[in-house]
């Protein structure tokens, strides 16, 4: 149901459900693979039944994560294209941090901080798909150099991606009326022509 | 299961000092491949000893019987036919875990506790802290361990530490019948290989020498090689061998680094949350679009 009947619909049913399944496996994978890069995160192992059963669920989990976010990459990636006013946005990035958006440029569904994570992270599950099949001696025995190498770029990687994941979060979390849209869909039209100016004028067909 | 829980030097994946309080003497086993006849009694000491089957395998037209190490089988003879100034040799190598004084598992292992280094250098694994994800296999410079797959626990040559414990030499050594095998402190085998490598140099192996790696920190299982400057002739020992620079940097700095940026940036977005507040959406635009709603 609907808070107001004029809010705007951001992400359609299938689409948040699809962004979930990414979420959920992603919180997962963190945990469990935190538990293996640093003894102090090695307790959170008792969260998934131990070290064995965390071992055992952890590249199920990537394959599962990597599926869904294929499906999600191929939704939303025409939407993600770079444009001139995402790099004027992001050399401006600077303003919006300090909280001052009013004078940024106007964006689309996507502003150029959005499409540069997207890419990002597109390209961080690629790099940590392929290097988990090295690391997954369940199923794959590769030359140790081969597994040496992955077991850097996989732990590189997933540090990375964790961070940009605090990021992703927390921007979602510091502009207000953003989470609803992952929730139940929908923002509000006050929400959508101060952040997404261009997407306010084409979903609304208002100036 | 450790049996001497007072003299543990190092613990994997653990950050505070072990139970480190009684000192022991280094010890080591010392291979002198030079007396080795290839009889394999040291294969089956370690059988015995350690009560273990391996599966019977199939003859692979060589000498070499099981053909590579196993989760069961802890050592494995590998022979090798090199010609040396028109001569044939057989050089025959007892292979297994080297016990490095800087092991590549050891630091490899996510596993609190799987794999402990004592005082007296034995690097041992506790399969009931295992968790199998193979890392000591990637972190050894010798490729040593072996996951079972059975249980999928790592296994290898644990150099007895429990007869070692009781002040016995470990089966091997034990039950090599020229004495190919000796055991003892560490300073004891030194004094003894440098003997064997007088002796081998009078008889014409100008280049006999220790196999005692520094690059691993020195190991606990030593080598009397008659061609110490080419230990690749012995089916493939490694020259020089060290933890990989891959591994050392993914179990070394990297840890302590990603875990600060990780932490860096959640605390950066709490500070930046608390020092520039919530972005909000702005009254005046609500209001603005509440008075086109209402027109």
């Amino acid at each position: 149901m609907m808070r107001n009947p004029k809010d705007l619909t951001r992400y359609d049913a299938q689409e948040r459900a699809n962004h979930w399944l990414v979420g959920i496996c992603f919180i997962l994978l963190a945990l469990s693979g935190l538990a293996f890069f640093h003894p102090a995160f090695y307790p959170l192992t008792q969260l998934f039944g131990g070290g064995v059963w965390a071992r055992i669920l952890h590249p199920y989990l990537g394959v599962l994560m990597a599926l869904a976010f294929l499906v999600m990459f191929f939704r939303f990636k025409s939407l993600n294209a770079m444009t001139p006013a995402d790099k004027e946005w992001l050399s401006r990035v600077g303003e919006m941090m300090d909280g001052n958006d009013h004078n940024m440029p106007e964006q689309g569904k996507y502003n150029g901080g959005q499409k540069m994570m997207f890419w990002a992270m597109a390209l961080s599950m690629l790099l940590l798909f392929v290097s988990g099949i090295f690391l997954w001696r369940a199923y794959f025995s590769l030359p140790v150099d081969v597994v040496r190498l992955g077991a850097v770029v996989h732990s590189a990687i997933a540090a990375i991606m964790i961070a940009m994941i605090f990021v992703h979060v927390y921007a979602a979390l510091w502009v207000r009326g953003t989470v609803r849209a992952m929730v139940y869909g929908t923002v509000t039209r006050a929400w959508a022509k101060q952040h997404h100016r261009a997407w306010y004028r084409q979903v609304t067909g208002k100036s | 299961m450790a049996l001497q829980s007072l003299d543990i030097a190092r613990r994997s994946a653990t950050t505070t000092p072990a139970p480190g309080v009684r000192q022991t003497t280094e010890v080591a086993k010392l291979i002198d491949v030079s007396t080795c006849i290839g009889c394999k009694a040291c294969q089956s000491a370690c059988m015995e000893w350690n009560d273990i089957r391996d599966e019977v395998g199939s003859c692979s037209g060589v000498y070499d019987n099981p053909v590579d190490l196993t989760a069961k089988s802890w050592t494995v003879m590998r022979f090798a036919e090199v010609e040396e100034k028109g001569k044939l040799e057989w050089l025959i190598r007892k292979d297994g875990c080297m016990h490095c004084a800087d092991p590549g598992c050891l630091k490899a292992c996510p596993a609190p506790g799987a794999i402990i280094q004592y005082a007296n250098g034995i690097v041992d694994f506790h399969q009931e802290n295992c968790i199998g994800c193979g890392y000591c296999i990637t972190g050894c410079p010798f490729n040593i361990p072996r996951i079972s797959e059975a249980d999928n626990k790592a296994y290898k040559c644990s150099l007895c530490s429990d007869r070692v414990a009781v002040g016995q030499a470990p089966a091997c050594a034990k039950a090599c019948p020229t004495g190919a095998i000796q055991f003892g402190s560490k300073e004891q085998m030194k004094d003894y290989a440098a003997k064997r490598v007088v002796d081998l140099k009078s008889r014409g192996y100008e280049k006999a020498g220790l196999y005692d790696p520094a690059g691993v920190g020195g190991t606990h299982v030593m080598y009397v090689l008659h061609h110490a400057d080419r230990p690749e002739l012995y089916k493939g020992l490694p020259n020089d061998p060290s933890i990989s620079p891959l591994v050392a940097l993914w179990k070394g700095f990297a840890k302590p680094l990603a875990s600060v940026a990780m932490a860096a940036v959640a605390l950066g977005s709490l500070f930046h949350y608390v020092m520039k507040g919530p972005n909000e959406v702005s009254k005046e635009l609500e209001d603005e679009l509440e008075k086109e709603d209402a027109k």
